[in-house]
């Protein structure tokens, strides 16, 4: 029978001292495990944070159609593609906004995105206004604040009429910090 | 026989499995720890390892990606066989772990265990609350159906709100501009690796310190808790009282454990799976966001603040509270443990429960709401339209159909974010319905601009006949007071 098993059986009374070659190998194994890790770290925190860094802007005006694919004095739902999509994105890459026809073709263009929370707006030709299912905003037809939570009207995408076409700058989500380009001028 | 127990000794002899079992689930425990009261943690623990194995079991069909990801789960729900049952065995592994891990947070912190020399214990444990809550965010975006787009949409919109950071913390958050393939991705790696890797982390600090500074003696009403003594009070209430946890004190942990499990199986027998809802395609605008059930508190509370306090509540509040959290051990360390001497923590558990609980009821109902689809669902009511002129009956016309029912209940349907409109000749006068109608205010919108004056007259018309019954209109202050005079002020 062996003798009762010790977890420590091999364990000397006490640690012999350091030698100078020990403190050697242990002191240069760890800086260059410090090396090491930094230079590995460089590409993962790259890889990793990009989306935080590097800000993806599309400069591409997105053509969303023809003037006459839009009842004049009226507002429409309409998709555009994502200009940043990528293949398996499916219909995700479908963004939606609402398209207000003014007289004089000039075009309205609104995020669907409510300003108090992100939630989807609903537009309601009846009364001609944007009503958000989540904590009851409403907006006037021209997108202004009408009443509930949201701390301003509905972002606007800046928009041109070139050659009958109707184009918008768009490809990312408004947010009260990222608002559209068309409000901050 | 023999053989077997020479087989048993030689592994033994190899892997220490004895020493191991003798410094891990057979350690000392004080007897008093074998109560009902402590079966909590290992519950939730259970809840993590069936949630592991399920969740394990989906990924064998499920796809993160935004093409694809909806189909899987109708895949798993319709075709793949058992699909539908793993599905919801995860959905309510997942309901029972943030609940009962609820249960134990109560319980440590009614029973003072977050007290010397527990202080690490309580800290991880509240690091584990937050992994937890971020599992549960996390998967309910893995079922990528119209509630989880517009949910990312929500943490977007929230996350934007961060001062200097927040729009390069949304970049972050959604892995580009926008909701698109890479935001799915991310929280695919979020919700299977990263926050199951930092909770396995955790959970073994956490047990570790179980083992290390022993569970918490069952407290006695006036025995505190010093520094100086407490060790030695321990150690000597387990010399006299202490039972090794296995097999002695467990019992009660597998009764529980065991119950735990049929529960969750049967809950999931009944209940089924969550969702998925509504595809993910942002262009369907009819929808009505709601988060999952955890959340709605979070969701009544932005509802109802004014609009000044939603950054604070947002980012500032819940730092305060989790410093708090963090804190705590180190503010009331010391001194009575048993809640019977506590009123304040028993009051401060009751108190944030009843918040809690109302809020998450207020979340479900959801009156602030508009109701979408009232205006072309929910009819006036036949006994309001009875004997009316016909310009009245124009108004009944126009109220619905300029969707005003989205937001008023009339006979008990319709939307309730304004005030039901029966009776409200009772309280507005002609000419005050006339200008709450065009000017707005209190949360309506002006309606100026969508009415024209002949359709305000014809729905003020109508809404001056919405009396109580017995109860006679309002009689402008400019019209001297008549005996008798019940008619409409006009």
């Amino acid at each position: 029978m062996n003798p009762p098993p010790s977890e420590h059986s091999h364990t000397p009374e006490k640690a012999p001292p350091m030698t100078r070659r020990n403190m050697f190998l242990f002191g240069a194994g760890a800086a260059l495990n410090a090396i090491g890790v930094a230079m590995l770290a460089i590409p993962l925190v790259g890889f990793v944070f990009s989306s935080f860094f590097r800000k993806t802007i599309s400069s591409d005006w997105i053509t969303l159609g023809k003037i006459d694919d839009f009842p004049l004095e009226q507002t429409r739902l309409t998709i555009y593609r994502n200009p940043f999509t990528r293949p398996w994105d499916g219909e995700t890459a479908d963004i939606p906004c609402y398209v207000r026809h003014l007289p004089g073709d000039k075009f309205q263009i609104f995020a669907v995105n409510c300003t108090h929370l992100g939630c989807p707006v609903r537009w309601f030709e009846e009364s001609e206004l944007f009503m958000c299912p989540c904590h009851g905003g409403v907006y006037y037809s021209d997108g202004s604040r009408a009443s509930g939570p949201p701390p301003r009207g509905l972002f606007k995408y800046r928009a041109k009429v070139e050659n009958g076409l109707v184009q918008i700058k768009g490809g990312y989500l408004p947010t009260l910090s990222n608002p559209t380009e068309e409000d901050r001028t | 026989m023999k053989t077997l127990r020479s087989i048993a000794l030689w592994l033994d002899d190899r892997l220490f499995i004895s020493k191991l079992f003798a410094s891990t689930a057979g350690h000392y425990v004080p007897a008093s720890a074998g109560s009902w009261f402590y079966v909590f943690g290992s519950a939730t623990l259970l809840c993590f390892i069936i949630q592991i194995i399920t969740g394990t079991c989906l990924a064998f069909v499920y796809v993160p990606s935004t093409n694809e990801a909806y189909t899987s789960l109708q895949y798993l729900n319709h075709s793949q066989f058992l699909g539908l049952y793993l599905r919801a065995l995860h959905n309510w592994g997942s309901n029972f772990m943030v609940f009962i891990m609820t249960l134990h947070m109560i319980q440590v912190f009614l029973f003072g265990a977050y007290k010397y020399p527990r202080e690490l214990t309580w800290i991880s444990g509240i690091f584990l609350m937050i992994l937890t809550l971020a599992m549960a965010f996390s998967g309910q975006v893995l079922r990528f159906d119209e509630d989880a787009y517009w949910g990312l949409g929500i943490g977007a919109s929230i996350t934007g709100r961060i001062p200097l950071i927040g729009s390069r913390m949304v970049q972050l958050l959604l892995g580009g501009p926008i909701i698109a393939g890479e935001t799915l991705s991310r929280f695919f790696t979020l919700h299977v690796f990263i926050v199951p890797g930092a909770i396995i982390a955790f959970v073994s600090l956490h047990l570790r310190l179980v083992l290390t500074k022993g569970i918490n003696e069952y407290p006695q009403p006036g025995r505190e808790v010093h520094r100086a003594t407490y060790d030695a009070e321990y150690a000597e209430i387990i010399k006299k009282d202490g039972v090794p946890f296995v097999p002695h004190a467990i019992g009660k942990d597998l009764i529980f454990a065991g119950l735990v499990i049929i529960a969750i199986l049967t809950c999931a027998g009944i209940f089924g799976p969550s969702g998925p809802s509504g595809p993910p395609t942002p262009a369907r605008v009819d929808t009505v966001p709601r988060p999952d059930f955890y959340f709605l508190s979070i969701f009544a509370a932005l509802a109802l603040l004014p609009d000044w306090m939603e950054e604070f509540v947002l980012f500032v509040a819940p730092g305060i509270l989790l410093l708090f959290l963090l804190a705590l051990p180190f503010i009331s360390g010391t001194g009575e443990k048993s809640y019977r001497r506590r009123p304040v923590a028993v009051l401060a558990v009751i108190f944030i429960m009843l918040v809690l609980g109302v809020l998450t009821y207020l979340g479900q109902r959801a009156p602030w709401s508009p109701k979408m689809d009232a205006w072309s669902s929910d009819a006036v009511p036949v006994k309001y339209l009875q004997h009316l002129k016909p310009v009245e009956l124009r108004g009944a016309a126009v109220l619905q159909n300029k969707q005003c029912r989205n937001c008023h209940m009339l006979g008990g349907t319709g939307g309730e974010r304004g005030p039901a409109l029966d009776g409200v000749a009772s309280r507005l006068s002609y000419d005050q319905l006339v200008r709450q109608v065009i000017q707005g205010g209190g949360n309506m919108p002006a309606y100026a601009k969508q009415l024209n004056p002949a359709e305000v007259d014809a729905l003020v018309s109508f809404l001056i006949t919405l009396k109580d019954e017995g109860v006679p209109s309002v009689r402008p202050s400019n019209e001297p007071e008549k005996p008798g005079a019940q008619v409409a002020a006009r």
